[in-house]
């Protein structure tokens, strides 16, 4: 089956609709599925639902969906940098539910793995546990109960995911922190459409060293990547 | 009192050898300067990274390898990354022996508040719940008044909780408070500040 496209629009051809939810990887501008978030805004698909650890700048990432209005809800545990996300918020255009980070994580590699729900203790007594199920487990360092909540695993429609280097069955090797929330959001996805900066030979990679194996990858393209920097910061030499 | 640097390298104490820990963003981050000689430790960042090396020096910046302030940092020769599954993995399962947190309140039986304040803006809590929910040990470093000259130290959050009865040591530029049965205990003093003083601007019950 054939799983490399010629660019992102191509790649996600036939996968879009009104209304549908996707995981993104990224954690700030770093690992973000540039090439394929700026296909989907030119497509024009509305009433998006993204799960994303955060929503992008105003003019990079989730950012420039923002602005079309294409987003319905965010799902993320921080979306701070972003003046156009803070005005659609508080004018109540769009909807969002705060995960902390790991929760998210976890929901998106949860999901990934058929585990619809699971216990934690991130966020017990606090604005987070309202109205979630609570479960005591004899977890303490003497055997004591600890209060667990529950919380639910994602499965997304579509999964949209930046990779360093793919072969052409989409077995993915990530780069550095720019792996971040990309293994989990492909995990969660029905489909998964990856860009990567090199499609090599398939065999060229070390098959120890795939950080993602391509049973979790449906279509993979190879694009220039501006990959802004988010926060430059410099040392004297 | 002590001043910033001086809370860094007070909070730099607490690290024990072969510690694997986590700092905030603020203060937290300036002990990474001070860390003891002799004591090794490897410094989490919570977007999937261990051993967290300093900044780059000019023209070395890498946009794929950040801190979990968005800041552009460098590697170690111990260093690994992993995914961010994987790396609240760790914080929830009590593998981090430590996180060192800034905190806008902090009350008497433990509980922090340092994600939000109702009717400011609301950025999110990112990882600190969870970091507090997982981590061995959780210490605060903070100035222990507000701008205002209000107490920061409480005896109950006003401020919506990050986490409840999650915190163990706070260190302020008054000095160095633990949470114990009952309240407070006065662990150390900074330098030229008294007991009345400290009493004078802590809310909480000091037992």
């Amino acid at each position: 089956m054939k799983k490399v496209y010629g660019s992102a629009a191509e790649a996600l051809d036939g996968l879009l609709f009104d209304g549908m939810f996707i995981a993104s990887g990224g954690f700030g501008l770093c690992g973000l599925p540039e090439l394929l978030l700026q296909a989907i805004k030119d497509a024009g698909t509305k009433d998006l639902t993204f799960a994303s650890n955060n929503a992008g700048v105003d003019d990079f990432g989730i950012g420039i969906l923002l602005q079309t209005k294409q987003v319905k809800k965010m799902i993320s545990s921080y979306v701070g940098e972003n003046a156009e996300f803070m005005r659609q918020y508080l004018s109540g255009e769009l909807e969002l539910e705060f995960n902390p980070q790991g929760t998210l994580a976890e929901r998106l590699r949860s999901g990934g793995c058929g585990i619809p729900g699971f216990f934690t203790k991130t966020g017990v007594g606090t604005v987070i546990a309202d109205g979630k199920e609570h479960k005591d487990f004899p977890t303490g360092p003497n055997g004591e109960d600890e209060t667990y909540i529950l919380e639910t695993g994602l499965f997304a429609d579509l999964a949209v995911v930046k990779a360093w280097k793919a072969d052409a069955t989409g077995n993915l090797v990530f780069r550095k922190t720019a792996r971040n929330f990309n293994p989990p959001a492909a995990m969660s996805g029905k489909i998964c459409v990856v860009e990567v900066e090199e499609i090599v030979p398939t065999g060229s990679l070390d098959p120890d060293h795939i950080h993602l194996p391509g049973i979790y990858v449906h279509r993979i393209i190879q694009g220039d990547h501006e990959k802004r920097i988010e926060q430059r910061t410099v040392r004297s030499a | 009192m002590w001043d910033r640097n001086q809370m860094a390298a007070r909070a730099a104490l607490e690290l024990q050898d072969g510690w694997y820990v986590n700092l905030g963003i603020g203060i937290p981050t300036l002990v990474s300067n001070y860390i003891p000689e002799g004591v090794e430790v490897t410094l989490q960042s919570e977007n999937g990274m261990l051993g967290m090396g300093p900044f780059p020096i000019e023209g070395e910046e890498d946009p794929d390898l950040i801190n979990a302030g968005k800041q552009t940092i460098t590697e170690l020769p111990q260093t690994a990354y992993f995914d961010s599954a994987q790396s609240f993995g760790m914080i929830r399962g009590g593998k981090i022996a430590m996180a060192i947190l800034g905190a806008m309140e902090v009350a008497e039986n433990g509980d922090l508040a340092n994600w939000m304040i109702p009717g400011k803006l609301v950025k999110g809590m990112g990882g600190a719940m969870d970091l507090v929910a997982g981590v061995g040990r959780v210490v605060v470093v903070m100035d222990h008044t507000n701008k205002h000259g209000e107490s920061k130290v409480l005896k109950e959050c006003t401020l919506p909780l990050t986490g409840k009865a999650v915190v163990d040591r706070i260190i302020s530029n008054l000095g160095v408070l633990d949470v114990v049965e009952g309240g407070l205990k006065i662990v150390e003093l900074a330098d030229g500040v008294t007991e009345e003083e400290m009493r004078a601007a802590t809310q909480a019950t000091l037992v």
